[in-house]
């Protein structure tokens, strides 16, 4: 009788689903995986190394490299560790648009991850859909800080400005005659504030279609349910967080449970899964969707009737306004210390998490009382689930691994640093 | 009610006892340092204590402690700092173990206590030369395959000290020395302690 060996087989790294630069070795039994190995560090660009040579504020930008679809949440968690090692306050008002841009970034990671994970296992058009929605919040974020994926907008001590009262508009083209650029114009007349609103008011029947397309679909269902199942005991040990843990029941949200900024006041649930299988991560990821519309409506009713302050008048952290610093010699002398030598952070260690879309995102900064940070450890939530890869896959088929790649959200900015 | 952290630091004072090297609370956070003897038994401790309840290892990482305060510092070079999670009672711990030895930095290994460690642990090697007894498939994770040194220790210059190149004698991809000079745009300062009225709230 021949023997059977068990085969080995390079997964990646130019893998269309690899969701980027991975490389997975796998061992199969026939079509069974019996052991996944991933290789990661492709993409390592020493972030953690990086930000130590450079002044606490000249590696904030680095942060939206590191999720590169969730990019005001990594600024987030930073700005959080800064604030608080130097214990600044921060103006209520910036508190609201970060939260209100968290969640729009909640929307946007979520988004994608929809679109790719469903066209990893065979669903075409729901990434055309999601690309769709995805267009108007990176407008949004264009609107507010000049780009539309790598913002920089939130700084330590509030965000980079305030929001604007006009939205960019559509200009005719060779390829869009005046008629058209006026219908994609149309929701674009009012403020940045009256565009999301009037997202958040076409949001919820997006969220409706897709559902259409995959919730009771028999071929979603099918490569979904029952595939990389969870228990929760399991998922703590394993270090998951974020929808990876809900979806297996463990009802966990750093928003409810360790509140930042002003999520205390907003009105939302957590959904959890049941089985933790991928189909309900799934579930969970689009009931995240809709709780975040709900959050985003919440701010833009706050942030309408509250003007003020977004960023702290502390000007050993901020900056001050260009006309200040054009007429005042004090501002002056603030604004050439902080862009030349940059502010202090008191000595000490902080750790600030956020409940990012992914999961847990932590910064462990340490300062040693310096103007750049003496360490900076990036704890991202996509690590430790990657890591479980070669549990979860255990026993599925080759084809099974796409979708648990997918249901874990995987983005390599983060996972390598 | 008593505070949240006043609850945890009795309750670890009580449960490790002589472990404790020293526990700190400091901007709302609680550090906990013990040595590299009592490390696992401790984190064992820290897991299974109901009192305690730390199920889940949030983050660890290593950490270089020879230019602190440009030279400064007075004691053991590297550490581990794991960060621990309580779902049960929603509380954080950080904790901190110094390996005894620098020139062949070794602390025993946490996979035992959370599995997730695995990688943390590989990373901490790889980045940092930090050895970790027990550990079973201890690789470097994020540097190249081949890469000598652990770039993330102080004395490893930021530029590298090799770089890559296609050499068409060769026809093939070579090493050589960096070509590119070392520089620093903006000097790192340490200014007198409440510099600018900053300062921690503790």
């Amino acid at each position: 009788m021949a023997e059977i060996r068990n085969y080995t087989l390079n997964f990646g790294p130019q893998h269309p689903a690899a969701h980027g630069v991975l490389r997975l070795v796998l061992e199969l039994d026939g079509e069974v995986i019996q052991r996944a190995d991933p290789h990661i560090g492709l993409l390592h660009r020493a972030t953690e190394k990086l930000a130590e040579h450079k002044t606490w504020i000249q590696s904030l930008p680095y942060m939206d490299r590191l999720d590169y679809v969730s990019m005001m949440c990594n600024e987030h968690a930073y700005c959080l560790a800064i604030e608080k090692l130097i214990g600044v306050d921060v103006p209520e008002r910036a508190q609201y648009i970060r939260v209100m841009f968290d969640e729009i970034t909640r929307v946007l990671n979520h988004l994608l991850w929809l679109g790719a994970h469903a066209i990893d296992i065979g669903a075409m058009t729901v990434f055309l859909y999601c690309f769709r929605e995805r267009e108007d919040l990176m407008d949004c974020y264009e609107a507010v800080s000049g780009a539309r994926m790598h913002a920089a907008y939130y700084r330590p001590g509030g965000v980079y400005r305030d929001l604007p009262d006009a939205m960019p508009q559509y200009l005719p083209s060779p390829y869009r005659n005046e008629k058209k650029v006026r219908e994609l114009n149309e929701n674009r007349q009012g403020s940045l504030l009256d565009f999301i609103e009037d997202f958040t008011r076409r949001f919820p029947k997006y969220i409706d279609e897709y559902e259409t397309l995959l919730t009771d679909n028999r071929i979603w269902k099918q490569r979904t349910v029952g595939i990389g199942v969870v228990t929760p005991e399991r998922a703590l040990a394993l270090g998951f967080t974020g929808a990876m843990l809900r979806g297996s029941g463990v009802e966990w949200d750093l928003r409810k449970k360790q509140p930042y900024e002003v999520y205390d006041r907003m009105d939302f649930d957590i959904p959890v899964g049941v089985n933790g299988d991928c189909y309900d991560r799934y579930l969970v990821r689009i009931e995240e969707m809709r709780q975040s519309n709900r959050i985003i409506r919440q701010c833009v009713d706050w942030l309408r009737a509250n003007p003020g302050p977004v960023i702290t008048a502390n000007h050993k952290v901020a900056p001050p306004s260009r006309v200040d610093m054009k007429s005042n010699m004090e501002e002056l002398i603030h604004h050439f210390k902080l862009f030349t030598e940059g502010m202090h952070v008191p000595p000490g260690e902080a750790y600030a998490a956020i409940e990012h879309p992914k999961g847990e995102f932590g910064i462990y900064a340490v300062s040693d009382g310096a103007n750049k940070p003496y360490r900076l450890k990036i704890r991202a939530p996509g690590y430790p689930h990657l890591a479980a890869l070669s549990e979860m896959s255990k026993g599925h088929m080759l084809a099974d691994v796409v979708a648990i790649i997918g249901t874990q959200d995987i983005v390599f900015g983060e996972i390598d640093r | 009610m008593p505070n949240k952290l006043e609850t945890l630091k009795s309750a670890l004072e009580a449960a490790l006892g002589q472990k404790v090297q020293s526990l700190v609370e400091a901007l709302g956070e609680l550090t906990l340092v013990v040595g590299a003897a009592d490390y696992v038994a401790a984190a064992l401790q820290l897991r299974d204590d109901p009192a305690l309840g730390f199920e889940q290892l949030t983050d660890l990482c290593g950490v270089d402690y020879s230019g602190w305060g440009d030279g400064l510092w007075e004691g053991r070079r590297f550490a581990a700092v794991s960060h621990l999670m309580s779902v049960k009672h929603n509380w954080r711990l950080r904790l901190r173990a110094f390996a005894a030895e620098d020139d062949f930095p070794m602390l025993d290994s946490l996979t035992g206590v959370w599995p997730n460690a695995n990688w943390y642990e590989r990373e901490a090697f790889d980045l940092y030369g930090i050895m970790f007894n027990g550990h079973d498939d201890l690789r470097r994770i994020l540097t190249d395959y081949g890469f000598v040194g652990h770039p993330f220790r102080k004395d490893f210059p930021l530029s590298g000290n090799v770089e890559m190149r296609y050499d068409p004698e060769q026809k093939r991809v070579i090493y050589q020395p960096v070509t590119i000079e070392p520089r620093e745009i903006t000097p790192r300062i340490i200014r007198e302690e409440n510099y600018g009225d900053l300062a921690g709230k503790s």
